[in-house]
C-alpha cells in the first residue's frame, strides 16, 4: 500500500499525486514509468514518473481521467492509498549535453516531457519547450516548464492562452527560424508525435518519442506493448518506452492502441470505462 | 559381509494382494466435468479422486522392491510409501511423506507431466495402464487441505543468515521453503502484485485453481518466508544492492522464461494478434473472465487461431474456447505425435472441441484496412527426417498455400528467458539463448548466486523448477555453511 501524500487538481480532469514509494524514488531516472493498480479489482496501468524526491521518498504522477481507473484516481484524495505500485520501469532517457534541444509535449504528455526537459537542462542543454493544450483551463505545469526551459512556447487549440494552434505549428515556425536544434524530444498523443516526427525527419533532426502502448505487466512478459522500430520488434516496456521517432511505425501503433476502443465504449455505456495507456493520453 | 550390511531393509508391503491381482485392476478415471458444460466456465475440469477411487487405485501399486517410479520423479518422491499409506487410509501420513520431497503436491499433482516421468516407468504399465500416481498425489493434498490439516515441517535452529529468492514461481517457492526449513531468513521478491509466478499468471484456473496455489503459498509463508510483491529485481533493487545494502548472503534466481516469442511473419502486429502470455495473464492474473467485476478487459473474436503445440498452446486454446467463439483452431506445423503438450492436455482440448490443424504453418496474417485480422495464410507441411531432438522436421509442401479465416490469433510458440536480471547484474554469465549459465550445483558464474528453472533451462516444467529449487537450496546451505566457519 502506498500513501498519497498530496493530491492536487491541475485542470478539470488532470490530477497530480505525490505518493510514498521510497524504493522507486531512489532509483528513478528521467524516462522511467511505474505500473499501478488502485485496488484488488483494478487493472494495471502504466504512468510516467513525473518527478521524484529521494529525501522524502516520494514520486509524482500526473493522471488524466479518461477511463475507469483514471476516473477513480481523480476521486482519490490526500491520505488515501494506492494498492500496488512497481517500478521504476523502462530504460532511462539517454541524457547528455546535445547542445540545443526542443521538448515538445502535447496535452497530458506535458507531464511526460517535464522530467526530460528538467534532466536535459541540468545536463547543460539549451532547452526550448513547446507545450500544447486544448485551452487555457487544460494547461498544466506551466511554471515547472518555465523553470527548466530557456524558452517556453505555449500553444492552445483555441488560442485562449499562448499561441493559437498545435504544437507542430510552433515547431515548424521554430525550425524555419535561425535556431537549429540538435535533438528533439516529443511526448503526447500518437498522432501528434507522428506529426512531430515527420516534421523533424524532413529537417533531419534526430528525434526521440516516448510511446504509450497498451501494456499489462510492464516487465517484458505480455508482448502487448510491442512496436516496430526500424523493422525490428521492440517491447516498449523493457526496450523503451522511448525510441528513435523516425524509425517508429506510428500507424501500426495507432491501430494497435485502438484495439480496446469498442470494449471501452461498451464499458462506458455500462458505467465502466477503460484506459490502458501510459500517460492517460488517448491513442 | 559388506554387501549384506549395505543392503536396505526390505520394504514391508502394505497391500494384501498378489501382483497378478493388482495388475488385473484397471486404472481408475478421475471425476471430470462434462466438456460441453465446462467450456462455459472456468471451474476446474477434474474433480480428481474421491476416497473410494483413491483406495481402489492404490490397490494397483506393486510396491516394487526397487521402485523405479521414485527414480523417474525429478524430486524423488517416495511414491511407494505414500501409496501404501493411502491404502491404510493414513492420508496425513501420505501427504507428509510427499512433502519430505516436494512442498507443492497439490500443484504438482495437477500439472506435472507424470505420463513421461513416474508413470512412464511404473511397472504396472508394462501389462496395463500405469498407476495414476499424479491423481493420488493430488488426492492426498486435497484431502489435507479440505479437512483443515495444515502441517508445517519442523524447522532447524535459526542460522541468522539472509537469503534472497527472486521470483515466486514453483522453483522460487520450493527453494524458499527448503531454505526456511534449514533455518535461514528467506525473502522472496516478486515483480507482479501476486505471488505464484507462472502458477498464477500462466496456468489457467480450470486446470489449477488459484485458491490452491494460495493455500500452498500460505503454507510456505507459515515457515517464516517473507514475500515482497511489486519488487522487480534489477530495476527496483539490483542483486548487488541485495548484497551490499540489505545484508543478503546468497541469492536464488528463479525468474522463469516469460518473454513471449513471435514468428516474425507479416501481419503479426495487427491488433488481434496476441501472445499466449498476454491472453493467459489477462485471464488468469487479472481475471478478465470476470470483466466488468474486474477492470481488465479481453477482446476475443469468433474465429480464434492458436499457433503452437505445447502446454501453453493448449492452455491458450482452452482459455479462448471459454469466451464462446464459433471456432477455436490450433495450428501446428508437425503432426499430433510430435506435439510437446501433455497427453492429458491434448485429450482435454480435443474433448472441448478444439479444432486441431496439423502440418499447418502460418506464413502471414492478413487484415482489413483498419488493421483487424481477417485471415491467415498457411502452408501445408510434410514430415522430413528427424532433427537433433529426434522429432521429424516439418518441410513445406511446394505450392500448398491456403487460407484460414480467423479474426483472432494467439502466438504460443515459446518464451524466452526474462532478460532484466542478466542485464543488470555484472559478471553473470549467460548462454547465447539468454539463459543464465549454472554448474551442476545450480551456481552461476558469480559466487553465492544460484539459478534454476526456466531461467537456466529455457523452457521446462513446473517439476523441473521444483527440482532445481531443491538442488539450489542444498547448494546454498553448503555455501553458507562455509561462510559460517
Amino acid at each position: 500500500m502506498h500513501l498519497i501524500h498530496h493530491k492536487k487538481q491541475l485542470s478539470p480532469n488532470i490530477s497530480l499525486f505525490e505518493i510514498d514509494a521510497p524504493l522507486i524514488a531512489k532509483k528513478h531516472q528521467a524516462g522511467n514509468f511505474v505500473i499501478l493498480r488502485i485496488n484488488e479489482f483494478g487493472e494495471r496501468i502504466p504512468l510516467t514518473i513525473v518527478d521524484s524526491n529521494k529525501e522524502n521518498g516520494r514520486i509524482t504522477l500526473i493522471v488524466q481521467s479518461i477511463g475507469k481507473t483514471t476516473e477513480m484516481m481523480k476521486n482519490l484524495e490526500t491520505g488515501d492509498f494506492i494498492k500496488d505500485l512497481v517500478g521504476p520501469l523502462g530504460e532511462a532517457t539517454p541524457i547528455t549535453n546535445y547542445g540545443t534541444v526542443v521538448c515538445v509535449g502535447g496535452g497530458v504528455g506535458t507531464a511526460v516531457i517535464y522530467p526530460l526537459a528538467k534532466a536535459l537542462k541540468d545536463a547543460g542543454n539549451k532547452v526550448i519547450s513547446i507545450t500544447g493544450a486544448q485551452n487555457a483551463a487544460a494547461v498544466i505545469l506551466e511554471d515547472e516548464m518555465h523553470s527548466c526551459s530557456d524558452e517556453l512556447i505555449l500553444t492552445t487549440d483555441d488560442g485562449s492562452t499562448g499561441k493559437k494552434g498545435f504544437v507542430t505549428h510552433a515547431l515548424s515556425e521554430l525550425l524555419k527560424s535561425e535556431i537549429k536544434p540538435d535533438y528533439v524530444f516529443t511526448t503526447g498523443p500518437l498522432g501528434m508525435m507522428k506529426a512531430v516526427s515527420e516534421l523533424t525527419k524532413s529537417w533531419k533532426i534526430p528525434t526521440m518519442a516516448s510511446l504509450n502502448p497498451i501494456m499489462m505487466d510492464g516487465t517484458g512478459m505480455c508482448g502487448a506493448c510491442r512496436v516496430t522500430v526500424g523493422n525490428e520488434l521492440k517491447f516498449a516496456c523493457v526496450d523503451g518506452p522511448e525510441f528513435d521517432a523516425h524509425a517508429i511505425d506510428f500507424d501500426e501503433l495507432i491501430t494497435r492502441n485502438g484495439n480496446y476502443k469498442k470494449i471501452e465504449k461498451k464499458a462506458v455505456k455500462n458505467g465502466v470505462s477503460k484506459v490502458t495507456c501510459k500517460t492517460g493520453v488517448p491513442a | 559381509m559388506r554387501r549384506s550390511r549395505e543392503k536396505k531393509p526390505a520394504y514391508e508391503k502394505k497391500i494384501p494382494l498378489k501382483p497378478k491381482e493388482r495388475m488385473a485392476i484397471n486404472r481408475h478415471m478421475p471425476i471430470e466435468k462434462n466438456p460441453e458444460c465446462r467450456v462455459q466456465n472456468f471451474t476446474e475440469v477434474s474433480d480428481g479422486f474421491n476416497v473410494e477411487l483413491a483406495s481402489q487405485e492404490a490397490l494397483r501399486c506393486l510396491e516394487c522392491n526397487d521402485p523405479v517410479c521414485t527414480q523417474g520423479c525429478p524430486v524423488n518422491v517416495d511414491i511407494r510409501s505414500f501409496i501404501g499409506m493411502i491404502y491404510q487410509k493414513d492420508y496425513q501420513g501420505a501427504i507428509n511423506k510427499i512433502r519430505e520431497s516436494n512442498y507443492l503436491p497439490a500443484i504438482c499433482g495437477r500439472v506435472c507431466p507424470q505420463e513421461s516421468l513416474c508413470e512412464q516407468v511404473c511397472l504396472v504399465g508394462k501389462r496395463n495402464e500405469p498407476l495414476a500416481i499424479g491423481k493420488l498425489e493430488r488426492f492426498v493434498a486435497d484431502f489435507e487441505r479440505n479437512n483443515g490439516g495444515i502441517s508445517v515441517p519442523e524447522k532447524q535452529p535459526p542460522k541468522n543468515q539472509k537469503v534472497a529468492v527472486i521470483g515466486s514461481g514453483p522453483g522460487g517457492l520450493t527453494a524458499a521453503a527448503d531454505l526456511a526449513v534449514r533455518g535461514y531468513d528467506v525473502t522472496i521478491f516478486e515483480a507482479l502484485h501476486e505471488a505464484g509466478g507462472v502458477l498464477k499468471f500462466g496456468i489457467p484456473e480450470f486446470r489449477l485453481p488459484k485458491h490452491i496455489v494460495d493455500a500452498e503459498i500460505d503454507r510456505i509463508k507459515a515457515l517464516g518466508v517473507e514475500i515482497q510483491t511489486n519488487v522487480l529485481i534489477g530495476k527496483t533493487i539490483t542483486i548487488d544492492e541485495l548484497y551490499d545494502e540489505m545484508g543478503f548472503l546468497a541469492v536464488y534466481i528463479g525468474t522463469g522464461a516469460g518473454s513471449p516469442r513471435f514468428m516474425n511473419i507479416p501481419g503479426e502486429n495487427l491488433s488481434e494478434v496476441y501472445s499466449a502470455s498476454e491472453v493467459l495473464t489477462r485471464v488468469n492474473l487479472m481475471k478478465s473472465y470476470k470483466f466488468p467485476e474486474y477492470d481488465t478487459p479481453i477482446k476475443m473474436g469468433k474465429r480464434i487461431a492458436i499457433i503452437g503445440g505445447g502446454d501453453v498452446a493448449m492452455d491458450a486454446a482452452r482459455t479462448s474456447k471459454r469466451f464462446n467463439p464459433e471456432r477455436t483452431m490450433l495450428l501446428y506445423r508437425r503432426s499430433r505425435e510430435e506435439m510437446p503438450a501433455r497427453a492429458e492436455e491434448i485429450h482435454h482440448a480435443e474433448e472441448e472441441g478444439i479444432d486441431f490443424r496439423f502440418l499447418t504453418n502460418p506464413i502471414a496474417i492478413l487484415g482489413d484496412e483498419d488493421g483487424h485480422v481477417t485471415r491467415i495464410e498457411c502452408q501445408k507441411m510434410e514430415l522430413g527426417p528427424p532433427d537433433e531432438n529426434g522429432r521429424q522436421r516439418p518441410i513445406p509442401v511446394p505450392d500448398s498455400n491456403f487460407i484460414i479465416e480467423a479474426d483472432t490469433v494467439i502466438m504460443a510458440i515459446g518464451q524466452n528467458p526474462n532478460p532484466i536480471i542478466q542485464q543488470t547484474t555484472p559478471g553473470l554469465e549467460t548462454t547465447k539463448w539468454g539463459t543464465i549459465t549454472v554448474n551442476e550445483d545450480g551456481e552461476t558464474s558469480r559466487k553465492g548466486i544460484f539459478a534454476g528453472g526456466d531461467i537456466s533451462r529455457g523452457g521446462a516444467t513446473v517439476i523441473q523448477a521444483v527440482a532445481d529449487g531443491k538442488l539450489a537450496a542444498a547448494s546454498i546451505d553448503s555455501y553458507l555453511e562455509t561462510l559460517r566457519n
